[in-house]
């Protein structure tokens, strides 16, 4: 055996569990304390996390427990970005400057009734980092279509037809409203959006990080494959890792190989693991990859 | 002016609109945090508020949102990390901000907020009255109303110390009519800022929310859990009834002013017959009994100034042994009666086996003007009509077609 050289300590998965604490209230492979992780390895308790009402309102446990060692405000389903605003100007006006902000909303409470309140922050330009982790439906009331719901997923309010529509990619429309950071991020890469929360950390102004987050009882998949999933999609070109930031549009290290369609996956074995495209007509998956080239034509303009 | 100027502290007199006044209140009070969307009639008081920050006269950040349901969330923000944080709406502004209005009072978080009334469309009409008001009432926060230019800085000055009183934290919302008070110039008396600060002394509150310590607020809890924060409020909300007279006494030592705590009785201890109402019109309503009087009525005007809580110790002093009591509302309940009245009548028979003979006349609504001289007809007409023994209808809506 040869002498060892001290390596750099790994970012992860060092701290991860400082905030996350065993006992929530998750299902069984949620994504949620997956991100969370993440979070307590940057942030530690020094952040203040706002909560709409969505799955995480429960999953941090309910009154007098609180399964996270940091600060939580729950708040109204439309108000992550609104709330988030109002604690950022008054942590500055009263100086403290050591503590994160942190919106963190789900896909309805971003892409649908909080939109108005995210872009508002946004064109405000409030320094905290907004985060959507989108499990691309509402979950919380039991599995309804968000528009960041794929098309032609099933959800009960799309039960036999399927969701007719594509995603609202709200990553992209926070591209449009200038801000200086700008993120796609998975469950499945934890070192990835560890970096880009340290990117976001040190960066002035509003921050938006869109994280993929497969859910298990929505999507209709086994809860061990919650990360599989969430790395097919990376790996069939469905969901590019990015960061726009300076104006620019950067391809995250997981993505890079996908730039050429042939190093992809086919997008089948994304969809058949899922219940929720279990009935999808060749049709529709079709019209899936024409999606797919779409987004990539739009990526590479972008960069 | 019916503030009662018993004698000067210093301070100077300036002609303030009541929007002005509200403005200047919260810049005495030097609030941190202001969160507002503009809306006919309120919009001058932020318009001032951000004429005073860019103008640096106040040390505070503006957040310009983009809709009322942010204001209040942000101004909530704001107030949950540890700032004084202030805000100002009507009508539709505050309809649309309702479901934070439920989410601040029932997070016990110190919030003052300026509520500048106008009616409620359809159809489109921005004169007042206080149908967007009373639609708060079972949020949580403590309601005053103004009666004039000076009682609406004077409230919203004490809002903040009653709004942060270990007793109560609650926020509190301080209601002026729009345009009759909002845009119309009067004098204001207005204290020194050394003797506001060493009264109001710096942000209280029951907890603050800014990453010194791990803390969570609003988690899912069981309903009993629930139903025990929700009595707290209740309690504190009693508990504010002496708060608000404790801070009207102790307001007196700065401005020489005093009101009386949550109502205003004048007339009141010799009259057999009280007329009851709140706002602007009670000027008009005393004028009208002041005439009355000088003609040998019997009769007395109980004005609210606050609403929530609701002064029952003051209406059974007040009301109960009366012959007859007849309540003013600017809004109604459709379907059922004018709030103030309905809120008066069931507190009333709390105390009294013997109710007076009531009623409740509905005007205003919509914004129409209603002057002294209507009242005085109004009152002395039930009056004649009550000692005649005649029929004294329990509920009417008087309103005078436009010519
Ligand atoms: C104003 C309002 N409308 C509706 C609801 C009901 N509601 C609570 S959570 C939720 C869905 C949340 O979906 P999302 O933001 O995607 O988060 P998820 O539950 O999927 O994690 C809905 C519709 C609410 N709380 N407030
Ligand atoms: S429904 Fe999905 S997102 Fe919600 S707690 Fe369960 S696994 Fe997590
Ligand atoms: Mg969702």
């Amino acid at each position: 055996m040869g002498e060892s050289k001290p390596r750099p300590r790994p970012p992860l998965p060092y701290n991860m569990r400082d905030v996350v604490l065993p006992g929530d209230a998750a299902c069984p492979g949620c994504p949620i304390p997956m991100g969370w992780k993440v979070l307590s390895a940057v942030f530690g308790e020094k952040m203040i996390l706002v909560i709409p009402a969505s799955c995480s309102s429960v999953v941090v446990g309910a009154y007098p427990g609180n399964s996270l060692k940091a600060s939580v405000v729950h708040v109204a389903f439309a108000s992550a970005g609104a709330v988030a605003s109002g604690i950022t100007e008054a942590l500055r006006r009263r100086g403290i400057n050591d503590v994160q902000v942190i919106a963190w909303a789900g896909d309805g409470g971003t892409a649908d009734i909080g939109m108005a309140s995210l872009s508002g922050a946004a064109e405000r330009n409030h320094d905290f980092i907004y985060i959507m982790y989108d499990n691309e439906a509402y979950m919380n009331t039991g599995i309804q279509r968000s528009s960041s719901t794929p098309y032609g997923a099933w959800t009960t309010t799309t039960p036999i037809i399927g969701k007719t529509e594509h995603k609202k990619d709200v990553a992209k429309i926070m591209i449009a409203h200038g801000v200086p950071y700008v993120a796609t991020a998975s469950v499945a890469y934890p070192h990835d959006f560890y970096a880009k929360l340290q990117r976001a950390k040190r960066i002035h102004g509003f921050k938006f990080i869109h994280l993929h987050a497969p859910c298990p009882v929505g999507w209709r998949f086994d809860p061990k494959y919650t990360a599989r999933i969430a790395r097919l999609a990376v790996e069939t070109g469905l969901w590019v890792l990015y960061e726009y930031y300076d104006g620019k549009l950067r391809l995250s290290g997981p993505s890079r190989p996908y730039l050429d369609p042939s190093k992809r996956k086919p997008v089948e074995e994304y969809l058949k693991l899922q219940g929720r495209f279990k009935r999808l007509t060749p049709e529709k998956i079709e019209e899936i990859k024409k999606y797919v080239e779409w987004n990539w034509e739009w990526v590479k303009r972008h960069m | 002016m019916t503030a009662i100027l018993e004698e000067s502290r210093g301070g100077r007199i300036l002609p303030l609109t009541g929007n002005y006044a509200v403005a200047m209140a919260a810049k005495m009070a030097r609030v941190q945090v202001v969160a507002a969307y503009p809306i006919t009639p309120q919009t001058s008081v932020i318009e001032k508020l951000s004429e005073y920050i860019e103008a640096g006269e106040l040390e505070a950040t503006m957040i310009r949102v983009e809709s009322e349901h942010s204001a209040l969330a942000a101004t909530f923000g704001a107030a949950i990390a540890g700032a004084r944080a202030f805000t100002a709406t009507s009508s539709h502004g505050l309809l649309y901000m309702h479901e934070w209005v439920h989410w601040t009072g029932r997070a016990r978080v110190p919030i003052v907020m300026a509520i500048v009334t106008r009616a409620i469309a359809p159809p489109w009409n921005i004169w007042p009255d206080h149908s967007d008001f009373y639609d708060q009432r079972d949020a949580g926060w403590v309601m005053g109303f103004a009666m004039d230019n000076q009682e609406a800085f004077d409230l919203t000055l004490q809002a903040f110390r009653i709004s942060e009183d270990p007793r109560v934290y609650l926020p509190v919302m301080i209601g002026l009519e729009g345009f009759i008070l909002g845009h119309t110039t009067m004098p204001v008396h207005i204290p020194d800022q050394e003797a506001v600060d060493e009264w109001l002394g710096p942000r209280r509150q029951g907890f603050v929310i800014d990453g010194s310590e791990p803390l969570a607020h609003g988690n899912l809890a069981w309903p009993e859990d629930t139903e025990e924060m929700f009595m707290d409020i209740h309690r504190a909300m009693m508990e504010a009834k002496s708060v608000i007279r404790e801070v009207d006494e102790e307001y007196y030592r700065i401005t020489g002013r005093r009101y009386g705590g949550l109502t205003q009785c004048i007339r009141c201890s010799d009259a057999k017959y009280v007329v009851s109402s709140m706002g602007a019109w009670s000027g008009d309503i005393m004028e009208a009994v002041e005439k009355l009087r000088g003609e040998g009525y019997p009769v007395g005007v109980l004005r609210f100034r606050f609403i929530r809580p609701f002064p029952e110790e003051d209406v059974a002093e007040h009301l109960a042994g009366k012959k007859l009591v007849v309540v003013f509302d600017r809004a109604i309940s459709f379907g059922s009666m004018g709030q103030l009245f309905m809120e008066t009548v069931a507190h009333l028979a709390k105390h009294t086996g013997k109710l007076p003979v009531l009623r409740n006349i509905v005007a205003g609504v919509g914004g129409v003007n209603v002057e002294w001289r209507e009242f005085y007809e109004l009152i002395k007409d039930s009056i004649d009509r009550f000692e005649e023994g005649g029929e004294l209808e329990y509920f009417t809506w008087y309103h005078k077609a436009r010519r």
